[in-house]
């Protein structure tokens, strides 16, 4: 999960990295007093940034600057609702302005080549990172980091002196930002993240080294030891099909086409995903309508479960129902279509092509064959089912 | 020979009481597996009778199975809250090849026992992956046994049920060793780790390598195979309908801007003189011509 701005600001706070105040806001009204609380009664400036996780978003006018509470306001007001890049801004966050002295980059990352992590660090921040990296590689600083160990004093040195901070000139900088770099690693670790980037990292006219914007992401699969990390979910956002996928546990991506998909096991749904696209281009031009994986298992009520998720799904006109009996055997699978028809009643209303293969596949056909259920086709290869259900969308 | 499992592998089962440990050890017996214990530290000293009446004496830890029955494989079946401890008690015992079934393994916990098994020679294939089969010889995880039988094609793959499906399509010519490696962003055992394994093994003559979107594992793959590789190899990209930013199943499988898409895998592959199927039924349509020399 990608974390918001504010969220990675608030994350970074919690963990002791140097941030400034900012204050999530979603009217106007409450962008006046998140201004109003970081102004206090001193004059200056406050930055209002739209909230989405995206970038470019300056360019798109989602960051502007405001000299007073109404003025943030007024920024909030012209701010929220924007779109950028397809991404509706329903935030925004409220930041205390900063005097920059200099702006620099890092990042840490999983290094899937490598099996470990990998930290990224320049002297030269604030532009896009990609463009950097192939422009001027040689001021991008890339330093292994060992799982075991992260970022310790002496990773931290070692990282500082590769991106070519004035180690020598400005020890007192160079060690700023190596005690920063710590404190990022402790975000990395504490919170199971797989991304915490910090661009940019600055040094203000104070001297003091902050992490101005930053970048987390977070991985699902330690959600089990981070029952908070629930709370950063934007369920606003999400499609509200796919909302509902999740409350089932189940493993759903809206797609923009025609043919609902449902397999076992992520690559075999990707794979069929394929297929039907390519069987489409000879049916006027339909596509998938979805990726679900319902797993393994395929028990009854998963497939239940699934097909209702597909059948609500306006657009899908057909679905393909891809299933290779590892584990799990046709029958069971057979009787899992036989008893999800049976639930969905008259909300079973589209053509549903099936195609099984593997375990005790006989029986799990002679089963769909017995129900002869008016909707289901059987179909006896991956390419005949995809064919086959790509024609039936195409009406 | 096959790759990583043979005849002679000795395996162990850590998770085997557990309902999954339990159905899969069943299922492992019945393909030839030796499976010579299971571990658990509050069932020490029983044992679990399998069909058969085949009794699988249980360990307190992995140290003790491997002292008395010198076994050289494990496979964790154990949930992902106890996995890291898992595996590092199978390293610390010495046993060369752990296979890591479990799914959600957190990755920091992956790229810390990868490490530290990294240090102590020992290979890991997983997690998050159905394991490995050398058909007619052993099977360790939860690959059907009855898909297909032994033969010359060498099959490594990130996906499990696309693993299936493809030793189905060739299921005439059979495998010496099927690999599935795991579709996590960390990975024990990779593309390459397999090739390798495969290129060096006198019973492979052809190799089938199934990949997707996400990362770059293929694209180094391709790089691996134009050094490296003489025998023929044949290829698979799943995901090239998949949109930008969503995340297909599989935690590594996401194409993020222009990487990990499944084009510019496939043109890595074709440019190291892979042969690329469209799908399954193409790629092992490729696999046949080059067995049957058509």
């Amino acid at each position: 999960m990608d974390l918001f701005e504010y969220q990675a600001r608030d994350t970074f706070e919690k963990h002791g990295v140097p941030v400034l105040g900012g204050i999530v806001a979603t009217t106007p009204d409450e962008a006046r007093a998140a201004a109003a609380t970081l102004l206090g009664d001193e004059p200056g400036v406050v930055v209002v940034k739209a909230q989405v996780k995206t970038g470019g978003r300056g360019k798109a006018g989602g960051v502007k600057l405001a000299r007073s509470a109404d003025d943030a306001a007024e920024k909030a007001a012209e701010i929220l609702g924007m779109d950028i890049k397809g991404h509706t801004v329903h935030r925004v966050m409220i930041a205390a302005g900063a005097q920059i002295e200099q702006e620099y980059y890092f990042s840490l990352l999983l290094d899937r080549a490598e099996r470990r992590y990998l930290a990224m660090c320049s002297v030269e921040g604030g532009m896009e990172i990609e463009q950097l990296a192939v422009e001027r590689p040689e001021a991008l600083a890339r330093v292994a980091v060992d799982p075991r160990v992260g970022i310790d004093a002496a990773k931290a040195a070692e990282i500082v002196e590769a991106a070519g901070f004035p180690t020598k000139t400005s020890p007192q900088i160079a060690a700023k930002v190596a005690a920063v770099l710590q404190t990022l690693w402790t975000v990395y670790r504490e919170e199971d993240a797989t991304l915490v980037e910090v661009n940019p990292l600055v040094l203000t006219k104070a001297g003091d080294v902050v992490a101005l914007d930053g970048k987390v992401t977070l991985d699902a699969n330690a959600d089990f030891r981070h029952p908070e990390h629930a709370e950063l979910e934007d369920k606003a956002a999400a499609d509200p099909l796919e909302a509902r996928a999740k409350e089932k546990d189940l493993n759903y991506v809206k797609l923009d086409g025609e043919v609902g998909i449902i397999g076992n096991g992520a690559g075999l749904v990707m794979s069929t995903l394929d297929v039907v696209a390519y069987a489409g281009e000879a049916h006027g031009g339909v596509k998938p309508a979805n990726f679900l994986d319902i797993g393994g298992g395929a028990s009854a009520e998963v497939m239940a479960a699934g097909l209702d998720i597909i059948l609500t799904d306006p657009q899908v006109k057909s679905v393909f129902v891809n299933v290779f009996g590892g584990i799990t055997a046709c029958d069971a699978v057979a009787n899992g279509i036989v008893a999800a028809l049976e639930i969905l009643g008259d909300e079973a209303s589209k053509p549903l092509v099936v195609r099984l293969d593997g375990n005790n596949v006989i029986e799990g056909r002679r089963i769909l064959a017995a129900a002869g259920h008016p909707l289901v086709t059987l179909a006896d290869t991956m390419d005949g089912g995809a064919d086959k259900a790509a024609e039936l969308a195409n009406v | 020979m096959a790759i990583f499992l043979t005849e002679a592998s000795k395996v162990i089962v850590q998770g085997m009481t557990g309902s999954e440990g339990t159905k899969h050890t069943t299922r492992m017996l019945a393909s030839g597996t030796q499976v010579v214990g299971g571990v658990n530290p509050r069932k020490a000293g029983t044992s679990v009778e399998f069909p058969g009446g085949v009794q699988v004496p249980v360990f307190g830890t992995v140290a003790d199975a491997v002292a008395a029955t010198g076994a050289d494989v494990s496979v964790v079946f154990v949930p992902p809250a106890f996995t890291k401890a898992a595996v590092i008690e199978a390293v610390d015992a010495g046993v060369p090849l752990v296979v890591i079934i479990t799914e959600g393994v957190p990755v920091a916990d992956t790229a810390e026992f990868f490490a530290y098994a990294q240090d102590k020679g020992v290979r890991l294939i997983g997690p998050n992956c159905p394991g490995l089969i050398s058909p007619g010889k052993s099977n360790v995880g939860i690959i059907p046994a009855d898909i297909s039988g032994p033969g010359r094609i060498g099959l490594v793959s990130k996906s499990g049920t696309l693993t299936y499906q493809m030793m189905y399509e060739l299921r005439d010519f059979g495998f010496s060793s099927a690999v599935g490696i795991g579709g996590d962003p960390i990975i024990g055992t990779t593309h390459i780790d397999a090739l390798a394994a495969f290129e060096a093994d006198p019973e492979t003559d052809v190799i089938v390598m199934i990949g997707e979107i996400g990362g770059d594992a293929e694209e180094r793959a391709a790089a691996f195979i134009t050094e490296n590789v003489t025998k023929p190899v044949v290829g698979y990209v799943a995901g090239f309908t998949a949109p930008e930013g969503k995340t297909m199943g599989h935690a590594g499988a996401i194409v993020s801007g222009s990487s990990g898409t499944a084009q510019a895998k496939k043109e890595a592959l074709e440019a190291a003189g892979v042969k690329v199927g469209r799908t399954p039924s193409e790629t092992a349509a490729l696999a046949r011509e080059l067995l049957t020399g058509a």
